[in-house]
């Protein structure tokens, strides 16, 4: 029993084992071809704002639900980001209550000339009213929805204005516009996962659609960036976000509104300073 | 023997350069593992070199393509990626992994063209 067969045989096992052998410190060697890697691509500002040391979060012509107060809530959250995520002085002043100086400026307008060697520094009149247009648009005295934000324009035309801000803060750059945070229901059907299990006791999770009643918040920002220097407006973005929740659940305005400009803020961010977006690329060999 | 030297004859007319091509991707492939070990590590700038150097001796070579147009989106430089990407596409059409990095890049590079644009 000891012939040349057990020997093939043995020959035959070492044969395969070198081969495995082989093959595997081939793989080892070559190792894989795929590496998935974490990068970080940064985007320029979409302002050139090397004129600019410092920012003045000024104010919002703010409207919509009661529940919160836009203007303030937005110079306050839009300083803080600044503050920690970008290399502008941010300026800490009073937020101007821009609907009441809109306001002034349009009765201003409408009112005739008294005496033309009095004139008002404070608040320099609408480009309208230079111009000779004596009957400005009033103004609504309450901002419900998006046409009434829009005789409010005027004011972030008003270049003298805003120089004149400007001038009083040495030259930032300034940051203000529009703010309307309104609530809204929606009712409709909607699709969710629901878990289910069959008669052997096996998970399965089936696409339902029901009929819901949602309600929840929009938020329509218009940030207008304003040359300190000149009053001249440089630049301005329009966003909208909502948010909806089961009308059984009370979600309160405030969380809504930050939950909201949570997701708006890095855009506003882009503007000035340099945003690093990270993502995932696979590199090959 | 005569059809072998034959043989040995043709393929030294017809493939006179084959042995200097595989030694030519052999050191492509050198350069882009070595990128690769330094882009893991974070040294950008040096895989950029080893990339370059890998396309300049292999200029077919898809993967040292797709590996620049990493290592350029990372360091924000999105023209050069765009042609690193489509060169790598343009060497190796079907591979899914070029193509899905390409796709990712093109969103951020979208947003970083509509946000120059939008410059006053």
């Amino acid at each position: 029993m000891t012939g040349p067969v057990p020997r093939a045989r043995k020959s035959r096992r070492v044969l395969g084992a070198t081969l495995a052998a082989a093959t595997a410190a081939i793989l080892v060697a070559c190792g894989p071809t795929t590496y998935e890697i974490p990068i970080e691509t940064p985007i320029q500002p979409k302002l050139d704002l090397s004129a600019f040391q410092r920012v003045l979060i000024a104010g919002f012509v703010a409207g919509g639900t009661s529940d919160v107060d836009t203007n303030q809530e937005t110079v306050r959250l839009l300083r803080s980001q600044l503050r920690s995520k970008s290399s502008l002085r941010v300026i800490d002043a009073d937020v101007l209550a821009l609907l009441e100086v809109a306001q002034d400026q349009n009765k201003g307008a409408a009112d005739p000339p008294a005496d033309t060697t009095k004139g008002d520094s404070a608040a320099p009149a609408p480009r309208a009213a230079q111009a000779g247009d004596r009957t400005p648009t009033a103004l609504p005295q309450q901002i419900k929805e998006e046409k009434d934000l829009e005789p409010y324009e005027r004011l972030f035309a008003n270049t003298a204005y805003w120089k004149q801000i400007g001038e009083e803060y040495q030259n930032p750059l300034i940051v203000t516009g529009t703010v309307l945070f309104t609530s809204h229901s929606r009712s409709g059907f909607v699709s969710r996962d629901v878990e289910q299990f069959d008669s052997l006791g096996r998970r399965r999770v089936v696409p339902v659609r029901t009929y819901m009643e949602r309600t929840g918040f929009i938020l329509r920002p218009k940030f207008i960036f304003i040359d300190g220097r000149t009053g001249a407006t440089m630049y301005s973005e329009s966003y909208r976000e909502e948010v909806l929740y089961n009308a059984s659940q009370t979600t309160p305005a405030l969380s809504s509104y930050f939950e909201l400009m949570d997701r708006l803020v890095p855009n506003f961010l882009s503007a000035l300073s340099t945003q690093k977006i990270r993502g995932t690329r696979v590199l090959l060999k | 023997m005569k059809w072998s030297i034959t043989a040995g004859l043709v393929g030294a007319l017809v493939f006179p350069t084959a042995p200097l091509l595989a030694d030519g991707r052999a050191d492509a492939a050198a350069q882009v593992a070595f990128g690769i070990e330094v882009a893991r590590r974070g040294l950008w700038r040096e895989a950029i070199y080893r990339w370059e150097r890998a396309v300049q001796i292999d200029p077919a070579y898809a993967e040292a393509y797709n590996d620049l147009g990493v290592a350029y989106e990372h360091e924000g430089q999105l023209e050069k990626a765009r042609k690193a990407y489509e060169k790598a596409i343009e060497l190796d059409p079907k591979n899914p992994q070029i193509r899905q990095n390409y796709d990712l890049f093109k969103e951020i590079n979208d947003r970083a063209s509509a946000a120059s644009k939008e410059k006053p």
